[in-house]
This record gives C-alpha cells, sequence and structure tokens, in this order.
C-alpha cells in the first residue's frame, strides 16, 4: 500500500505538526510537536494494575479503552484538530507485544484516515532524542535508564552505539520489584520508583549488598535477591534497604557512565527515561560531570517517563530525512536495538 | 606524571628504586558515599594484584608487581612500553589484525585455562610491546572462577568492545579471537562457552529479532 500524503509547499502558511503515540510498557502517551521542536501537547493515562507488575495484554486493554480519550486531550491541550497534523509517529519497539500491537493500530489507523505519512520510532532513540532536544545538548554519552533499559550510549559512525547495559533486569525494574516486594503501592501520581527515593532520604545506615559491574556492563539480579533476602529477615527497616539498594546501584551506573565518558571523550553527559527523576541519580552524574570538565544534562520530568512527545518528536527527525515506514512495514519489533537503528538525522 | 586518567584509576609514570615505573592509584569517587567507596577500592587493588600475579604464573604477559599499598589504594608496577591494541588495530593489514586477534584468543584462552577471568576485556587493556609482545593490564574487575558462564561474560565483553569500538571490522575480529582462543582450550571447553555467549546475547538483550 502506498501511502498519500501533502506535498511540504502546500503547507507552507502554518506550522507543521507531528503526533506521537506511545505504548511500550504501562503509559498510554500522546505527543503533538512541531516541526520546529516546540511541544504543543504530551499527556498520557497510566496503567495501574491492582497488584503486582504490568500484565502485557491488560495494559493493552487498558490502552485500547483510553486511546480516543488521550488523543482527545492531546488535541484540545494544543489547541489544535486533527487536519493539523502532517505526520502519524508511533513507538514501533522495543516493547511489550500486545501495548505495542496497540499504539501500532491506532497509529496506522489514523494515518489512513488522514492520508499522511506514518513514521515507525525507536523507543530508545526518542528517550535520547527528547533529552537532547529539552537540554540542547550536542553529542553526549547517555545514561538510559528506565523499567525495562539501562543502556550507556553515544553516537559514533551514524548510530547512537551501546557501550554498557544490563546484562538481565533493568535498573527500574530493580527498584519496583523491590519496592512490591516491601509492600510498597504505586500511585498513578507517584511511581514505584519515587516512593524508594523518598524512604531512600530517611535510610540512614548502609547495607553491604552485592556490587557487580563487568566491563561497561552491569547486573542488577544478584543485587535485588540479596536485597529481597536481607528484607525477609526483617533486621533492617525498609528505609535503610531503599538507601542502600539506590547506594550501590547507582554507583555501578554512574561507573559505567564515568567509563563510558572517558572513553568516547565526549564533554557531556545526558540522563534520560523514567529514573531521571531520581534526585540521587542526578546528583551522582553531575559530580562526574564536573570532574571531567563536562556539562551535564537531565532530561525535564515530564519527559522522563515515557511520552508521546518524545514521540512525535523523533518521528520529525525521521521523517525530514525522508525516512516512512509504508504499513506493510509497521509490524511492531518487540526487541529492536538501538544500536539498530541508522540515526541519519545527527549531524 | 600522569600518564593515564582512566574512569577508575589513574596511572603515573614515576622513578622508584632508581627505575621507571607505574602507580596505578585509585582515586577515591566524590560521587559515591565513602563506605562504598572504600570497599570498591580496597577489594579491587588487593583482587588485581592477585590476578596480575596469577595470569603471569599461566603465562600470560602482564606487568610485573612491586609494590601495594592498601592504605591509598596504590600499587606499583613494572612500566610496559607499548601502544594500546585500541590504537594499532585499525591500522594494521587485514593479514596482521587476524594474526594479532588469534594471538589475543589464545590469551584469554591461556587465563580461562588456569580459572582466571578478566572481567574487563577491551583492547585499550592490551599493550602491544616494541618486541611484539601482547600484555595484558588492568585486572580489576578480573574474577579467580572456572564457570562456563564468567568465561562467556569475559568473551561477550571483548565482542562488544569490537564492536562499539571497531565496527568495521567487529566479526572478522572476534572470529579471530575465539580461533585463537579453540586452540588453547579445546574444542569442547571451547565450544560450551561460545554456546554461552550466544545464550547471553539470546536473554532478551543482544538480539534483533529481523
Amino acid at each position: 500500500m502506498v501511502i498519500g500524503w501533502r506535498p511540504l509547499h502546500e503547507q507552507d502558511s502554518k506550522q507543521q505538526i507531528s503526533l506521537g503515540i506511545e505504548t511500550t510498557a504501562d503509559d498510554f502517551g500522546v505527543g503533538l510537536v512541531g516541526f520546529d521542536g516546540e511541544i504543543l501537547s504530551n499527556v498520557f493515562d497510566v496503567f495501574v494494575p491492582e497488584k503486582g507488575g504490568i500484565h502485557p495484554r491488560e495494559a493493552a486493554r487498558h490502552h485500547a479503552k483510553v486511546a480516543q480519550k488521550v488523543i482527545s486531550r492531546a488535541f484540545d491541550e494544543a489547541g489544535k484538530t486533527l487536519k493539523d497534523v502532517s505526520i502519524i509517529s508511533f513507538s514501533q519497539g522495543p516493547g511489550l507485544g500486545p501495548c505495542l500491537r496497540t499504539g501500532a493500530t491506532a497509529a496506522r489507523a489514523l494515518a489512513a484516515y488522514l492520508k499522511i505519512p506514518l513514521v515507525g520510532v525507536n523507543h530508545c532513540v526518542a528517550h535520547i532524542e527528547i533529552g537532547k532536544l529539552a537540554t540542547d545538548a550536542q553529542d553526549p554519552v547517555t545514561l538510559y535508564v528506565s523499567g525495562g533499559n539501562t543502556i550507556v550510549s553515544a553516537f559514533d559512525a551514524g548510530r547512537y552505539r551501546v557501550f554498557g547495559e544490563t546484562l538481565d533486569i533493568a535498573i527500574g525494574n530493580c527498584l519496583d520489584v523491590f519496592a512490591r516486594r516491601a509492600g510498597l503501592r504505586r500511585e498513578p501520581s507517584l511511581p514505584l520508583g519515587a516512593l524508594v527515593e523518598k524512604l531512600a532520604k530517611q535510610g540512614k545506615e548502609l547495607i553491604e549488598l552485592p556490587y557487580s559491574v563487568k566491563g561497561m556492563d552491569l547486573s542488577f539480579s544478584g543485587l535485588l535477591t540479596a536485597t529481597e533476602r536481607i528484607l525477609e529477615t526483617g533486621k533492617f527497616s525498609v528505609e535503610d534497604l531503599c538507601f542502600s539498594l539506590q547506594e550501590v546501584a547507582f554507583s555501578m551506573l554512574a561507573e559505567i557512565t564515568e567509563r563510558a565518558l572517558a572513553h568516547t571523550e565526549k564533554r557531556e553527559i545526558l540522563l534520560t527515561g523514567g529514573v531521571a527523576a531520581n534526585e540521587r541519580l542526578q546528583e551522582m552524574l553531575a559530580v562526574i560531570a564536573q570532574d571531567h570538565d563536562s556539562r551535564f544534562c537531565v532530561v525535564p520530568k515530564q519527559y522522563a517517563l515515557d511520552n508521546g512527545a518524545m514521540i512525535a518528536w523523533t518521528g520529525i527527525l525521521a521523517y525530514l530525512q525522508g525516512l516512512i515506514t509504508p504499513i506493510e512495514k509497521s509490524m511492531v519489533r518487540l526487541k529492536w536495538r538501538l544500536d539498530d537503528v541508522e540515526a541519519s538525522w545527527v549531524r | 606524571m600522569l600518564v593515564k586518567k582512566g574512569a577508575e584509576a589513574s596511572l603515573f609514570l614515576e622513578d622508584w628504586q632508581e627505575r621507571q615505573v607505574i602507580m596505578k592509584r585509585r582515586l577515591p569517587k566524590k560521587y559515591r558515599l565513602l563506605k562504598v567507596d572504600e570497599r570498591i577500592r580496597t577489594y579491587r587493588t588487593i583482587h588485581e594484584s592477585q590476578l596480575l600475579h596469577s595470569a603471569k604464573e599461566a603465562g600470560v604477559p602482564t606487568p610485573t608487581i612491586f609494590l601495594i599499598n592498601l592504605t591509598d589504594s596504590n600499587i606499583i608496577m613494572e612500566y610496559v612500553q607499548g601502544t594500546e591494541v585500541k590504537r594499532v588495530l585499525h591500522n594494521l593489514p587485514t593479514e596482521s589484525r587476524y594474526a594479532l586477534n588469534v594471538h589475543i584468543g589464545k590469551l584469554i584462552g591461556q587465563l580461562h585455562k588456569n580459572r582466571i577471568v578478566h572481567g574487563d576485556l577491551t583492547t585499550s587493556n592490551m599493550i602491544l610491546t616494541t618486541s611484539g609482545e601482547v600484555v595484558l593490564i588492568d585486572f580489576g574487575l578480573g574474577e579467580k572462577t572456572s564457570q562456563v558462564e564468567l568465561r562467556a561474560v569475559d568473551l561477550h565483553l571483548m565482542k562488544r568492545a569490537f564492536q562499539s569500538t571497531h565496527f568495521l571490522y567487529a566479526k572478522e575480529s572476534f572470529d579471530a579471537v575465539m580461533k585463537g582462543y579453540f586452540m588453547v582450550v579445546g574444542e569442547e571447553t571451547g565450544k560450551k562457552v561460545l554456546d554461552k555467549v550466544i545464550e547471553i546475547e539470546k536473554r532478551g538483550r543482544y538480539i534483533s529479532e529481523r
């Protein structure tokens, strides 16, 4: 199928807009972004499970239910209508299958209905690009930390190369699982990671926990198990455990970021992804940046968690390079790697 | 004189007992808590010294250790003159690059055969000396173990180093390393470890489906 789209000159009179749909995990996010980088709206609705973690099918059901409402809200807040949109961007991967498919279906339907181009976006690239847009970072070493990903990367020869990443679970996942074990409950306005951070601030005693850095990669599963075991003994307070878990896990993240910075000789550190909102992690990276005469950039809170604006913006970058995704190539890519993406728009 | 400021430690070229030596200092990191910092620095200083020595006993060239100072996390060791493999690899003609990588593979095999994993195999942690010897350095993240898993992580890191820093000839280089590795550890062990490397990649984060 060929997608028809209106030539650019017919739209010159008004601002071009990208609609971005983000559904890799528990968030259904929609953003409207102007081609000049102006973020017109960025709204989302998060799936909060009754108990336990994110069940992909349940989350997908939630997304399908709220889709229309969230999209409408994005238009209302931006004061725009469907007709104002020039391209539809969507998170094509990596992520949870049922969730991704729900977003992709909505995106395909909109693109086909409006007869405008569809752009499949890599979720990890989007976290980096929104960070660069919001902080004006030019060529950073990026630490991308979230519930599903933990990656240190930097741009080199056409792609964001992965210098280090987790060998097992993501840092956000590690914090979330521990929090649930400790009986903490998330609220829509307060993710589990934020709860752990809050409690960690009241912790005092540093409990010895395993520190596992392998080259520039790291492993959190052993750390999680050890922390859970100590929790079960009941010998230490949850506050002390949150504090110790954060200190050890973040020291590991900081160490590999510093290694990547020394290795690549770049002059900026960008912190992005959901866990970027953590102040203690920010503090550690800021110290490293200072030690290496580098600039420390952190993504603003509203763009730290999964969001539609980052997808919309990355869609624009790709589209302006002539990259569009024909419908027959718009299948979701559950394990799409960051370093598989030819980022031809960078420099 | 500071010769290399690494992320984890700094190397100083000093005069000591009428010879030139390298002093490796693990400087305190302000970003982490003092207690975490001391634990990591002390542990790695002891550990690295032990492993550098074990590796030498296993026939793998490493700098000789002269003195260890745990109070300041310092190691005084032999000054090895040469160039990082990282900086020579891309200037070599294909055949020499192949030969060098096979040789590196043999050294890794030699380590593993003697229950040592390096823990941070990159081309910056290998020095090609003027006499053509490859000297392995930086054992701070190493371990004494014969676990297949950790051996595989070791090789996985080597592969990753090629992919991120030498991406133009990454596959060719890793294949050559594996060839040398098999020569030393033998077909059976080699295959077990290589299968594990593939398994690690398949754990989800290292493979794309199409």
